[in-house]
């Protein structure tokens, strides 16, 4: 008899089981599923044993304009499995005045620059990573700039940049 | 991106004072030759050897998702050609692939085969210029320039199809901007008679070349496991043992109706990835002949009825359907309705795999249009692909991974 994969349903099922009654949906055939932030590293490792083996990607929606949202920030981390082709979508909702929630890297290494990049972009502290510098912006910048109060055209940021010299370089 | 000294927290507490006054550190880039995009590395070195290397990204940072925050879903694409500017056309498609996915917009079937047909000439192309970079930056320059020549080619085609060779803009929400017509057909038509030659061209001056297999074979390996727990994706992953491909195990716009296969490698070092590159570039062509020969009639955009693609000139002038659907487009303060909704679509991109994750409020612009890059994680791999190589294996390594600092920092 082939072996026939566990569905994305029987993991949810699984998940529900091990971490209480959490909120899932389906749009489009993509599931999604809402973690409390205090147990998303868990269920994100129990995820990663149950055949989820890719980390997608981790990004990140800022919903402080959005319609009816509850929560600031929503984290969302995209699974798939390379054995099983199935994908589900994790969401995981913080908010100000510290969003904070723990590293995946120790469970997938393809998650430290996505998290680098969520810090720099949004300002999401990712407690536990190893080496939580800003990816794409510059060192000396200040704001988080993907942020829904962040300007199109900046604050000015790039008119005190600090200037190389020859003798400093 | 870090202007400051940077540090290495990778020495183990053995590797003492004393040995430590032998390394020395080594700037590549972010202005470089054989970085050929702008993108930064932080070498240790002992010696020749690499002890260790810092990647460093930023330098060309766009915020095009912010962008993306602030113009339409038509308008965005023309950003997304910036984004992987050596296969433009791929990129579009992913954007509108993602666009159609959150609006549940069902494509003609003739817009679903054009749609693969460019996609399958981007990755002909990119897979081209990534592998010529490889040759280029390994010394076989002649290599470089037929596989450029053949780039061209494919330059023609899209310059014919919709006025612009590289920042094609093709794409529409609902559709393309032009429909094929009988003269892209014959070209592209030679290019399938044509390409073949020039690629066994290709192989017999690389694939069996001595200095070119001792530069690529047994550098930069990357086991199978270290590609899926790194992200890694597309070709880099391919040539690793992953047999993740989307176009197989997701199959979006024709790729179901079509007969081509997987191309993996287990090796998993430069040379492999090489092989898979050119490899897929046969299974490319024919997939293209194979769309081209069964192209479906018909409207190449979906029905006016539906109110998302713009109607032709001929439908404006001679329906009210027409008209009204042109009017509503047109708008400022209509435009075709959005929900409420998120939603993730990826397609198989050249480099690998290319998603964007958009939100939607109601209104044509995205609220968050994440772009999921394939070459961020490709370049976090690659200290631990260089790690214990010589310098000159650098540019070989870089060069297989084939980074674009565009869609990179975006």
């Amino acid at each position: 008899m082939p072996f026939t994969p566990p569905s994305v349903d029987d993991v949810l099922a699984g998940l529900t089981d091990r971490f209480g009654t959490l909120d899932a949906s389906v749009y489009r055939g993509q599931t999604r599923v809402v973690v409390p932030a205090d147990l998303s590293f868990d269920a994100l490792a129990w995820l990663k044993e149950r055949g989820f083996d890719l980390l997608v990607d981790v990004t990140c929606v800022d919903y402080l304009e959005y319609r009816d949202a509850k929560h600031r920030y929503g984290l969302v981390y995209l699974l798939a499995s390379t054995t099983t082709n199935q994908r589900l979508t994790v969401r995981v909702f913080v908010d100000d005045p510290d969003p904070t929630v723990r590293s995946v890297v120790s469970l997938w290494a393809g998650a430290n620059w996505l998290e680098r990049e969520v810090w720099d972009l949004f300002g999401i502290r990712f407690t536990g990573h190893p080496d939580l510098r800003r990816l794409v912006m510059p060192e000396e910048f200040t704001a988080h700039p993907l942020r829904k109060d962040y300007p199109l055209q900046g604050r000015g940021e790039r008119h005190n940049f600090p200037v190389i010299t020859r003798d400093h370089s | 991106m870090s202007i400051a000294t940077p540090t290495f927290d990778t020495h183990g507490p053995e590797a003492g004072a004393r040995s430590e006054d032998y390394l020395w550190t080594l700037n590549f880039g972010p202005q470089h030759p054989a970085t050929h995009t702008t993108l930064r590395l932080v070498l240790k070195l002992d010696g020749e050897r690499v002890v260790d290397a810092m990647p460093e990204m930023g330098y060309l940072h766009s915020g095009f998702e912010k962008i993306g925050e602030h113009l339409t879903f038509n308008q965005y694409v023309t950003v997304t050609d910036r984004m992987n500017y050596i296969s433009p056309m791929a990129n579009n498609v992913a954007w509108h692939h993602a666009v159609e996915t959150l609006l549940g917009i069902q494509l003609t079937p003739r817009c679903t085969y054009i749609r693969t047909i460019i996609a399958e000439l981007a990755r002909i192309s990119d897979h081209l210029l990534s592998n010529g970079a490889v040759g280029l930056d390994t010394g076989a320059f002649t290599f470089f320039l037929y596989g450029f020549y053949q780039r061209e080619v494919i330059y023609d085609i899209f310059e014919t199809l919709c006025g612009a060779r590289f920042t094609t803009s093709y794409t529409r929400v609902g559709g393309v901007s032009h429909d094929f017509t009988p003269l892209v057909i014959e070209k592209i038509r030679a290019f399938i008679r044509t390409f073949p030659k020039t690629l066994d061209d290709m192989e017999r001056l690389l694939t069996r070349n001595r200095i070119f297999v001792d530069r690529t074979k047994g550098v930069g390996l990357l086991s199978k496991e270290e590609a899926t727990n790194g992200s890694a994706s597309g070709p880099v992953a391919r040539a690793s043992g992953v047999t993740r491909d989307l176009r197989k195990d997701e199959p979006y716009l024709a790729y179901g109706d079509l007969d081509f296969q997987v191309c993996c490698a287990s090796a998993g070092d430069c040379y492999s990835r090489y092989l898979v590159r050119m490899q897929e570039m046969r299974e490319s062509l024919k997939l293209v002949a194979q769309a081209l020969e069964n192209l479906p009639s018909g409207e190449v955009n979906v029905s006016i009825d539906q109110r998302v693609a713009r109607p032709t000139k001929q439908q404006v002038y001679s329906s009210i359907e027409g008209t009204i659907s042109h009017f509503e487009l047109s708008m400022a303060n209509r435009g075709f309705e959005v929900p409420y909704e998120e939603s993730y679509a990826a397609i198989e991109a050249p480099n690998g795999e290319l998603g964007f994750y958009i939100v939607g409020d109601g209104t044509e612009n995205a609220y968050r249009a994440r772009c999921r890059p394939p070459s961020v994680p490709h370049f976090a791999l690659f200290p631990q692909l260089i790690r214990g190589h010589t310098l000159s294996d650098v540019v070989a390594v870089l060069g297989s991974l084939n980074i674009i600092a565009a869609e990179l920092d975006r």
